[in-house]
């Protein structure tokens, strides 16, 4: 059953609607890239996967329940069961590191010794141990991206959306959270929609693979392509591709080969 | 023209008004049901409480202090200053101690409410706070709630004291009249209508104060500008929200408990 099934999906707001007629699923272990050009409403759509969006028209499921008109009250236990990593990390900036990723934990009310040492478990997995006691101020934007996947993270989500996670970090850093998310597929093979305009990060989720001996991002070997890493691209309100790189590539659409080259 | 922007507006406003009462009516009921944040509220208590002391004991004892030095000339026409004691604690008590109490807790908490809120909203805090399986309405506005209506209760009382305090600080060493008669014209002809008359208004206040600020904080739209207009609005609105609403209970008050019962 698909973690995530949108059929005939519609967002809008005040004026003409964001996008209309929107399908696709997200099967279990499988990751996908939703590209698209700034604008076109990527984020509205990872908020409606997990209700924090209301859709015009259509059908949302998450975890095979539909959301689309559940109440505020009855999302919560669904969207506790899901991670994601907003576009400029949104900390809680007047609480520290630890009891931002710890944040869930601390909710329920757990004892602090196990929470100490599940965040510290979720800052080794993202580098970032040091900052255990820091508030978000003190870090930088790359880290605070790092720290939110922490968040995201430390739940063992089954399912988990990165809302542009590289957006406006330099080449390096974004490297190091592009490692994160190939990680986080390869290690836990927890199913993911990655939002992204950038072409280059989308093809280096789909083209490499987490080597857990030499702890880093490791390129496919023979150029092949992750086999359940595969691409979704929105343009002017519609779901114009869904399908693998290969596909993606050969396509004859004129906007896709126009946001290839 | 001028119909369509007066229906338009009149439509805006009672969207609002129903928004606001959905609203406030959600923040009210949460706190019979779990969970219940009693940290938070604690947290809140602290700061909207502890916090206003100080204004309010100035505000308290200065305007008891004016109240004093403006009767007492009018009084010494008819040559009755001895009762200056029962007009300032009856004023005191019965209206202002409640009103300006309101009206500054209003200026320092509504304010930092809505802005605090609102940089929450346009930080995708909230957001993030409703993808981690945490209601913010439980979490941060409930809170907020029962705090600003028990704090604003006991802030009453200080004023109250201080304004009594104020004008016999003023009739002792400025008028030169004998402070045991101020007092005990003070107590003499104080009922049980006026105290509740007095202790009546905060609960009203308060609620107004937290619900509004709340309220302007969560709908914040527009960046960081959309903040400044959150926060003048909750102000504003909470402000004249409190003159008017004590207009409505004195009314009642009246009638339900006339002067001398």
């Amino acid at each position: 059953m698909p973690v995530v099934t949108l059929q005939r999906v519609a967002a809008a707001f005040e004026g003409p609607p964001v996008f209309e007629e929107v399908s696709f699923c997200v099967a279990p272990g499988e990751t996908r890239i939703l590209l698209g050009p700034v604008g076109c409403g990527k984020s509205v759509l990872l908020k409606l996967i997990l209700g924090l969006l209301r859709p015009a028209a259509g059908s949302v499921q998450l975890f095979g329940e539909e959301i689309a008109h559940l109440p505020e009250e009855a999302l919560f236990p669904l969207r506790a069961r899901a991670g994601m990593v907003f576009q400029e990390g949104a900390l809680f900036d007047s609480l520290t590191v630890r009891d931002n990723v710890g944040y869930q934990l601390l909710q329920e009310r757990r004892p602090d010794a196990e929470i100490d040492a599940r965040v510290r478990e979720a800052l080794r997995f993202v580098g970032l141990e040091q900052t255990f006691a820091l508030f978000p101020s003190s870090l930088s934007g790359g880290m605070r991206r790092r720290v939110a996947i922490a968040r995201a993270l430390i739940h063992r989500p089954e399912l988990i959306l990165y809302d542009s996670p590289t957006g406006g970090l330099d080449p390096v850093t974004s490297e190091t959270i592009l490692e994160l998310i190939v990680k986080q597929r390869d290690v836990r093979a927890t199913p993911a929609l990655v939002v992204t305009h950038r072409l280059q990060d989308a093809f280096a989720l789909c083209t490499h693979r987490f080597d857990s001996e030499q702890g880093r991002m490791v390129p496919l070997a023979g150029g092949e392509t992750h086999p359940t890493t595969t691409f979704l691209m929105l343009n002017e309100g519609r779901l114009i591709f869904d399908g693998s790189l290969r596909e993606l590539l050969g396509s004859r659409d004129p906007f896709v080969r126009e946001f290839l080259e | 023209m001028a119909i369509q922007t007066v229906d338009r507006t009149a439509r805006q406003i009672v969207l609002t008004v129903q928004e606001y009462s959905l609203f406030a009516w959600r923040a009210w009921t949460n706190l019979f049901r779990p969970p219940v944040y009693w940290a938070d509220f604690l947290l809140q208590a602290d700061i909207i409480g502890v916090g206003s002391l100080p204004i309010v004991i100035l505000a308290g004892f200065f305007t008891g202090g004016v109240l004093a030095l403006q009767s007492a000339t009018t009084l010494a026409v008819f040559g009755a200053t001895a009762v200056t004691g029962q007009f300032v604690s009856l004023t005191m008590i019965r209206e202002l101690g409640a009103v300006l109490t309101g009206i500054m807790v209003s200026g320092r908490n509504a304010s930092s409410m809505a802005s605090e809120l609102g940089s929450m909203v346009v930080t995708e805090q909230i957001d993030a706070m409703r993808a981690l399986g945490v209601d913010p309405m439980r979490k941060l506005v409930t809170p907020r709630l029962f705090a600003t209506i028990t704090m604003l209760l006991f802030l009453t009382v200080v004023a109250d004291t201080f304004g009594i305090l104020g004008g016999a600080a003023v009739t002792v060493f400025l008028n030169h009249q004998n402070g045991t008669q101020y007092l005990h014209m003070a107590y003499l002809h104080l009922h049980y209508a006026d105290i509740a008359q007095g202790l009546v208004k905060p609960l009203f206040f308060g609620y107004i104060i937290a619900s509004i600020g709340c309220f302007y904080g969560m709908r914040t739209t527009g960046g960081t500008e959309g903040v400044g207009r959150s926060t003048i609005a909750a102000v504003v609105n909470s402000a004249v929200l409190i003159i008017f609403v004590d207009f409505l209970i004195t009314r009642i008050l009246l009638s339900v408990l006339p002067y001398g019962s």
